[in-house]
């Protein structure tokens, strides 16, 4: 018997030291990412319009063409990605575990999630700004949060979702069952079986899953909207090198849209810039000189390399999301600022 | 080795292991603090601020995380030992019928304990649930006078209610180890030998009166330890209930790991909680296997 408990107690330390290790101690996640000449990238993979599996076992969406866009400017190649489909509960530890460089799935920044004491991690631009919002079927006769009292809600797992329901509901004194899932399939499943009267989500994902329906007109999203959502890639909190390179890669996709830089003209405007010397910060901007991309630790003209893999902010959003994609989401906050939106891109200065 | 040899190595293999453990934990405290998470329960008080669907105990988003975890492992418990009665129930009537004399039955068990055994339990889960109880149209399959009432809202008996959720859950863990708790009793009857049945049947006793009197008592002992390993796994199989909304120990613990970011501190919990708990099964069906032992001799 003692035997056996020393044996357990090794085989437990031995898991200890898997939680403990941590190689490449000294070299930096960006360098490593390099070295390796492929991103791996966690994203969803089940939410259309955002990261989905294509019938040929391909990514697409507008995680994804962040993901791209990152591979690009670190590694110079769109295409050297590896990606993980992730569950929100998964996620964190993919990151802190190292499985993962950085995570494009639909997270929300928070507080929590952003601190030292909390996830650790570190969030780069917001990509999209959503807000949660509550499906329920039309003939239901429910137009309002206030109708929902004593009715089940099916909700996802692991997810800010599950936080914003409950502060609603209790801030309204309203009782509700929740029905916890572990993935949004199920939740959809849950809730188009009829377990409950409402599914609760980011009012994206709600006009995603809506998508697939058969009959998509019976099911209504209400006004009311519970939260901010502002969805943002993630890294590792202690990687500083990583983060900076992600923060100004996507400010490098905002910037481009309003500068009217796109996929199609990027060349001219590479040609542009090099043969008038007075245009200062378009220079600067695709890297012709000012170095900015050396002081990330990228290529100085890292930002051509992004806006040739992938367009720039407005060409993602609209290849993905625009009235002509299959997941039509008016771009609404989703503007850049100067169309009233909330997308800004600080100087490349 | 003399004896005085034999305890200075276990002595010195004791500090060894505690020692490698020490380091390790060390390493992990200072590999945690490093990554600003950090390493303490002071968590475990604070408000949970998220609601239950089923709690057996009074529950509200304010109470601590501690009493929320309590709660999960309170859910876990009660699907766990209804699962384990139910599994027991209807896997030995299998077993039994599987090595009956009746040809009908023999070929009707065989063919329970083969799809059951050979799919896996995630799906049938998931069939239970999505296909069985949330696809019950109009509210209600079976309405017998107030006494059982099934419906998509789960299964009301004698005014107790209990959800699909927990319904799915019992029945689908209770069915597969039931096929696998049948071929553990089958296996038992029929290590007794032949001669047994042969004498019994010779002395003129009858079959039923022989096989509950001579062959059970026999067979028992060979019953425990593939029983123990069934329930162990039975237990272990519980933690599937995330997938089909179930609030049990491991699904409370996901929302709190998402909530807090304390996913070494929760996984501890998990682990102890369980090691604890198959520890139990383990130890009461020693008892039992013991006492067993103890009326034969």
């Amino acid at each position: 018997m003692m035997n056996r408990l020393f044996f357990g107690i090794a085989a437990f330390g031995l898991f200890l030291t898997g939680c403990a290790s941590n190689q490449n101690d000294n070299i930096s996640r960006l360098s490593l990412i390099q070295k390796r000449d492929e991103l791996i990238c966690g994203v969803s993979g089940k939410i259309p319009g955002f990261s989905f599996i294509e019938g040929d076992g391909s990514y697409k969406g507008l995680d994804v063409d962040i993901c791209k866009a990152f591979a690009a400017a670190i590694i110079g190649d769109s295409e050297k990605i590896q990606f993980r489909p992730l569950t929100a509960a998964e996620r964190f530890l993919a990151i802190k575990t190292g499985d993962i460089d950085l995570l494009s799935r639909n997270t929300t920044l928070t507080l929590s999630r952003d601190s030292f004491g909390g996830n650790g991690l570190t969030f780069a631009p917001v990509v999209f700004h959503d807000g949660q919002g509550l499906m329920v079927k039309k003939n239901s006769g429910i137009e309002s949060i206030q109708d929902l009292a004593n009715k089940s809600i099916c909700v996802g797992s692991g997810t800010t979702t599950e936080q914003n329901i409950n502060d609603t509901f209790e801030s309204l004194s309203l009782p509700y069952v929740p029905i916890k899932y572990q993935d949004l399939n199920q939740v959809v499943a849950g809730y188009l079986q009829g377990r409950c009267q409402a599914m609760t989500s980011d009012r994206s994902q709600l006009a995603a899953a809506r998508s697939g329906f058969k009959n998509a007109k019976d099911h209504i999203i209400l006004d009311d909207v519970l939260s901010k959502e502002p969805l943002a890639p993630a890294s590792d909190g202690s990687e500083q090198k990583l983060a900076d390179a992600m923060r100004w890669t996507v400010f490098a996709l905002i910037a481009a849209e309003e500068q009217g830089i796109t996929q199609s003209n990027i060349a001219d405007k590479v040609q542009l810039a090099k043969n008038n010397p007075q245009l200062k910060s378009l220079r600067r901007f695709l890297g012709v000189d000012g170095g900015l991309g050396e002081k990330i630790g990228l290529r100085n003209d890292f930002v051509v390399n992004v806006i040739k893999a992938t367009g720039n902010y407005g060409e993602i959003y609209d290849r993905n999301l625009g009235i002509d994609s299959d997941v039509p989401i008016p771009r609404g906050l989703n503007e850049i600022y100067s169309k009233g939106g909330l997308h800004i891109s600080p100087p490349f200065n | 080795m003399s004896k005085n040899k034999k305890i200075f190595f276990q002595i010195l293999l004791v500090f060894g292991v505690l020692g490698f453990l020490g380091i390790l934990t060390n390493n992990l405290i200072i590999n945690l603090t490093r990554t600003g998470i950090g390493f303490n329960f002071n968590w475990l008080t604070k408000p949970a601020s998220f609601s239950l669907a089923e709690h057996p105990l009074p529950y509200s988003p304010s109470d601590s995380y501690a009493w929320a975890l309590f709660m999960g492992w309170m859910n876990s418990l009660k699907v766990i030992i209804s699962s384990l009665v139910l599994a027991s129930c209807i896997g030995t009537l299998i077993g039994f019928l599987r090595v009956g004399k009746n040809s009908f039955f023999r070929i009707i068990t065989a063919g329970y304990i083969t799809v059951i055994r050979q799919t896996p339990l995630l799906i049938q889960l998931m069939c239970w649930y999505f296909v069985g109880f949330l696809s019950i149209r109009n509210n209600s399959f079976l309405n017998l006078s107030n006494v059982v009432n099934i419906s998509n809202k789960g299964i009301e008996l004698f005014g107790l209610n209990l959800s699909s959720e927990f319904s799915a859950l019992l029945f689908g863990l209770s069915i597969f180890s039931s096929a696998f708790i049948a071929e553990v009793i089958r296996g038992g009857i029929q290590s007794v030998p032949v001669g047994q049945w042969e004498a019994f049947r010779s002395l003129g006793i009858s079959e039923k009166q022989g096989f509950i009197k001579i062959i059970i008592p026999q067979a028992l002992p060979a019953f425990i330890p593939g029983l123990t390993s069934q329930y162990l796994n039975l237990a272990k199989n519980s933690t599937l209930a995330i997938a089909i909304g179930y609030a049990d120990i491991y699904a409370i613990n996901d929302t709190i790991i998402n909530q807090t970011g304390r996913a070494v501190e929760c996984f501890i919990i998990l682990l102890c909680s369980f090691l604890i708990l198959n520890l139990s099964i383990t130890k009461v069906m020693g008892i039992i296997d013991k006492s067993i032992m103890k009326t034969r001799i």
